[in-house]
């Protein structure tokens, strides 16, 4: 399926893509003195437009340290961060709050669904929050491409987990955010639904042109990216492009051992 | 298993503390209580005590019934003659025990209105142990021209020796000259009473009791015990006085306003208890919420081994110290409330004596024993619902509590108590052929069970009501006002309870308002109906009446048409009390009599014997015209009247009582007669010029007030609305506690949504979008209590003004008050919201979206 809204966002791309998120030299020491540790020890990237990135490694290596500080919810104790072109280590509380309203999109692990709300009152959060009617069209298109037409007025507890997910997909692209970043968006489906979820990630991407950082335990889940990451020790230790999930699974291992 | 339920006590301090308030407000209210009515019961007991303390007998007049002390008149002086002649009697003194104004430079009456000014007439050459009073400086007073006053009054008011003042006692005032500063000793404080003292024959001739005494204090010989002292005396005495020790006179003098005081004593607890019921709904609700966020632990608990047993003991200990811990508190915050219970009072001009803070064990054990009885009882049911958890919901991921059993019978069960609570209302209320008594208790426990009842109905009303009620939130707030109303029905039964405790506060609230309002407007039309008069003529304060001299300064004013008198007493008509006021002969020009038998020539006509009665206690008493009637007076004598004429009283009520008699047999029955309003009718009527001139004439009488009809109306009904003022400033309290139910339940739910914050904060929502979400949110559950509130007492009110119909008492809803509550419902729950607002605007994102 094609959509007129995918094929503009192809037309308006420059030559040059365009740099999204950029991280300079970053790093985000916990607690002080002897008890001090270190979770990311200077990490510099840059992603752009239309690029979905996966972000790997063992537990405890800064991979989802490192997606906070991208998105603005942790502040890096050296470094700087851009989205665009802010630089969003300066920012205080209300320029944070509208920068993720307007450029940034969460796709949680638990979906974090708003139970009273309906399925398309979650999808339209971040407008309504904004105080924005939003783009009609744009809500309607959304909803149709998530597969939730018939459910828009079911709350959260009447769906399954997957078409939670789908919601929280949505919710995410509502904005046309900047960038979105999906936190172990898979981690807690079955492979079915997970399949799907990666599906429709990558047609956001493919379609729309949405640049995703995706952290990720699931080799299956990175084997959509077109480049993955892998941290480990605070530090990116590997970088691979489009691979498949065996690869991701022979990179992991080397990451370890090392 | 208790270390860890006091651990867990620790963990959750400001859970802890916020369930402790609930507690800590009500015991505080009825600690407080006993603090403030021990202090002045000490007070009373002090001002006696010291008043007899060196006498070791006393001889006061006998009265028919108690409380009319000074108004019995004395007995002869000669008593005090034949007491001396007594040979164990060392020395005695007379004395006079009377009323009198002090009138200060501006003209106005000093001291508090309720309480008495008080006068002694005492013999300057007595036995100076043998009188009350100690001067501090001066002299006593030896001439008539000469007082004595209260060092406190004139250190307050500016007096010196050597200065004059104005005293009004009867008749119109005179100047006096201070000679002498003289003080109760041992008492704190006496409230707002004053103390003049005169040389004894002026005061036997200024308070018209030439000849005769009020009270005599005798001192025996060294070695003669006060027993061998009375037997010795009461030979002497005539049956018309009464012989006591000087404790035992000390002791019936405090045992009269004892009495009165453990009145305001059960009016204040009644507020206590009242808090202490809408404290258990807060303490109810808020363990509820912790067990159920709890239930994973609770789980895990059962799992390691601990029996269901061992999970209610936990809780229970843990309420149980909770309770004990509040109580302490609220003990302590007694101390403080005491003291603005007290200016409350003094408020109202209701200004008692104190003589420093009595601290009694009583208020210890009640306090403790009802604060931890209230906290155990509320903690029940949530206790054992947390028996209910299954070990399994350790592993299982938002596991919720099993309903419990009054939850599946929920519709029934609350549908039940409200039927049992409309029944035992219409009995109390609309029923007839019960005793008072058992009416108040079945309005009594029918409230309980309407609130109770409600209670259980509302998660069910939430819902709808909280659609309604929201809907200004989601005009007013946006996005995070229409948040604000989903979440307040998220949690129905949360919602409805945390609401219910503020409905109770609110019903009791609108139902004065209502009452009041009711009673107001019958009042009113009573003195529009009476009232015809030009001017009413009363006393300043409210404590005693004008002299009848009054009259003649009146009908001396020029324009003056008609004074006509109304003087009120109380007799006995066999065992039965009855409430006897005197008329003149043109009081049918002064008041607008509507007659059922008779007319205003009746009360023309009344000469020495003749009598008019309302129409209801002519009924009762089986009377028609030319009844005789026999009913004994106050000085001992019986009037023999016959009935001439009924009238009809307005439901609002009257100055008469139940029977009228003329001014000359009134002075044959009752001792001093004192003018409770003095009608005038001017030439012209109302004007400015009339007032003025009324003003003049009656420049003698400092503590007199011209009133035109409306202004009578008026200084009575704001009397009434201070009335109304002080239930609205005690019921504020049961509100404050509901106030800190949802200050609870929100910090309790902000907390459990913790996840939830974070995320819409990380999607975009604001900090101040999240306060505005949690300020509506508790916008509504207090409009939701206010509004289940205001219909309660709707409810309440409309029985209850059906039931007194017959008092006067109309149903009338005052619809600005309910729209005032309405309005102090929102305030309420804004100012709820201020601490959970800041709380969850505060939230870390990044932590809050990693909490679970």
């Amino acid at each position: 399926m094609h959509f007129s809204t995918a094929a503009q966002a192809v037309d308006v791309q420059d030559e040059q893509p365009r740099v999204r998120v950029a991280a300079r030299d970053i790093t985000r020491r916990y607690g002080s003195g002897e008890n001090a540790v270190d979770a990311l020890r200077g990490v510099s990237l840059s992603i752009v437009e239309g690029e979905l990135v996966a972000v790997m490694g063992p537990s405890g290596s800064g991979k989802s340290t490192l997606m906070h500080l991208l998105a603005g919810l942790d502040t890096p104790t050296g470094g700087e961060i851009w989205i665009d072109s802010t630089q969003i280590g300066a920012l205080g509380d209300s320029a944070l709050t509208e920068l993720r309203r307007r450029h940034v999109g969460f796709i949680f692990q638990f979906f974090n669904l708003l139970p009273m709300l309906t399925a398309e009152e979650n999808i339209r959060l971040s407008l309504d929050l904004a105080g924005e009617r939003g783009d009609h069209d744009w809500v309607e298109e959304l909803i149709t491409r998530v597969g939730l037409g018939d459910r828009r007025r079911h709350r959260p507890a009447e769906l399954s987990g997957g078409q939670q997910q789908r919601v929280a997909v949505a919710r995410a692209l509502v904005s046309r955010p900047t960038v979105v970043f999906a936190d172990e968006p898979t981690g807690n489906l079955d492979s079915k639904t997970s399949a799907e979820i990666l599906e429709l990630l990558r047609q956001a991407v493919d379609e729309y042109g949405q640049t995703t950082v995706m952290v990720t335990h699931d080799p299956t889940a990175a084997a959509i990216a077109d480049r993955i990451l892998f941290l480990a020790d605070g530090q990116i230790v590997k970088q691979l492009g489009r691979s498949t999930a065996a690869d991701v699974i022979a990179a992991l291992e080397e990451v370890s051992r090392s | 298993m208790m270390r860890v339920a006091l651990k867990g006590l620790a963990g959750r301090k400001l859970r802890s503390g916020l369930t402790a308030v609930a507690i800590i407000l009500g015991v505080a209210m009825v600690s407080g209580t006993y603090i403030l009515t021990d202090t002045i019961e000490n007070g009373f007991g002090a001002v006696a005590t010291q008043a007899y303390k060196s006498s070791d007998a006393v001889i006061s007049p006998k009265t028919g019934f108690g409380d009319e002390q000074t108004g019995a008149g004395g007995f002869p002086a000669a008593v005090l003659d034949g007491v001396r002649r007594v040979p164990a009697v060392r020395a005695a003194a007379g004395s006079i025990v009377d009323e009198a104004r002090l009138i200060d430079r501006g003209g106005d009456v000093l001291g508090g209105g309720s309480a008495p000014p008080l006068a002694f007439g005492i013999d300057p050459r007595g036995d100076e142990s043998l009188t009350p009073l100690q001067v501090t400086d001066g002299e006593l007073p030896a001439r008539s021209g000469e007082i004595a006053i209260g060092k406190a009054t004139a250190q307050d008011e500016g007096y010196a020796i050597g200065d004059t003042i104005e005293v009004a006692t009867s008749g119109p005032s005179r100047n006096f000259r201070i000679v002498g500063l003289a003080e109760l000793g041992g008492v704190g404080s006496l409230g707002g009473s004053t103390i003049a003292v005169f040389e004894l024959r002026t005061a036997q001739s200024l308070f018209d009791k030439q000849g005769k005494l009020d009270l005599v204090r005798v001192a025996g010989d060294d070695g003669v015990t006060p027993g061998e002292l009375l037997s010795a005396m009461s030979a002497q005495l005539p049956p018309t006085v009464q012989l006591r020790t000087g404790e035992a006179q000390a002791a019936a003098e405090t045992d009269e306003s004892s009495e009165n005081l453990e009145l305001v004593n059960y009016f204040l607890l009644a507020f206590g208890a009242i808090a202490l019921f809408v404290g258990s709904f807060v303490i109810a609700n808020t363990l509820s919420i912790t067990i159920a966020q709890r239930t994973r632990e609770l789980a895990t608990l059962r799992t390691l081994g601990a029996s269901r047993r061992q999970v209610l003991i936990s809780i229970v200990v843990e309420s149980l110290v909770v309770g004990l811990l509040a109580s302490i508190a609220g003990l302590l915050l007694g101390l403080g409330l005491a003291q603005g219970l007290n200016a409350l009072l003094v408020g109202v001009g209701i200004d008692l004596p104190s003589s420093g803070t009595v601290f009694a064990t009583r208020t210890v054990i009640v306090s403790l024993l009802v604060g931890v009885i209230i906290t155990l009882l509320a903690s029940i049911r949530p206790a054992v619902r947390a028996t209910r958890v299954p070990p399994i919901a350790a592993v299982r991921d938002g596991a919720v509590l099993p309903p419990s059993r009054l939850e599946r019978h929920g519709p029934a069960t609350a549908l039940l108590v409200l039927a049992l609570a409309v029944a035992a209302l219409l009995l109390g209320t609309v029923a007839g052929g019960l005793a008072t008594g058992s009416r108040l208790l079945l309005c009594g426990v029918g409230a309980i069970l309407l609130f109770v009842g409600i209670a259980l109905v509302a998660p069910r009303v939430v819902k709808p009501l909280a659609s309604v009620l929201g809907w200004p939130a989601t005009r007013i707030g946006g996005f995070a006002g229409r948040l604000a109303r989903a979440n307040s029905t998220r949690n129905p039964s949360r919602t409805a309870s945390t609401a219910a405790a503020l409905m109770i506060g609110l019903t009791l609230v609108t139902f004065v308002a209502i009452l009041g309002q009711g009673l107001r407007g019958t009042f009113v039309d009573s003195v529009d109906e009476l009232f015809v008069a030009d001017y009413a003529l009363t006393a300043e304060s409210g404590f005693a009446a004008l002299p009848p001299e009054i009259e003649q300064a009146a009908a001396a004013t020029p324009g003056v048409q008609l004074v006509s008198a109304v003087r009120s007493g109380s007799a006995k008509l066999g065992a039965e009390d009855v409430d006897v006021s005197a008329v003149d002969r043109r009081i049918g020009d002064a008041m607008q009599i509507d007659w059922h038998r008779g007319s205003d020539a009746v009360a023309a006509q009344l000469g020495r014997d003749g009598a008019f009665v309302t129409h209801d206690w002519a009924q009762e008493h089986d009377l028609s015209v030319g009844s005789p009637l026999q009913i004994a007076t106050p000085t001992g004598k019986t009037l023999r009247l016959t009935v001439r004429g009924i009238w009809r009283e307005p439901k609002g009520g009257s100055p008469f009582g139940e029977l009228a008699i003329s001014h000359a047999a009134f002075a044959d029955g009752f001792p001093r007669p004192r003018n409770d309003l003095t009608f005038v009718n001017m030439d012209g009527g109302v004007s400015a010029a009339s007032s003025a001139a009324l003003e003049r004439g009656l420049d003698g009488f400092p503590h007199a007030k011209v009133q035109t009809g409306e202004e009578f109306k008026d200084a009575q009904v704001a009397q009434f609305a201070q009335m109304l003022n002080v239930l609205y400033v005690l019921l504020a309290l049961s509100v404050i506690v509901s106030l800190f139910g949802i200050v609870n339940t929100l910090v309790l739910t902000v907390f459990e949504r913790t996840r939830e914050l974070g995320m819409l904060r990380a999607v975009g929502m604001s900090r101040r979008q999240v306060r505005r979400m949690i300020r509506h949110e508790s916008i509504i559950t207090a409009l939701l209590g206010a509004t289940l509130g205001i219909l309660a007492g709707v409810l309440l009110a409309a029985l209850v003004s059906q039931a007194l119909a017959d008092e006067g008492v109309a149903f009338a809803i005052p619809y600005g008050s309910l729209v005032a509550f309405l309005v102090a419902a929102v305030i309420v729950g804004l100012l709820a919201a201020i601490l959970p607002a800041r709380r969850a605007a505060r939230l870390n994102v990044l932590r809050a979206l990693q909490y679970e």
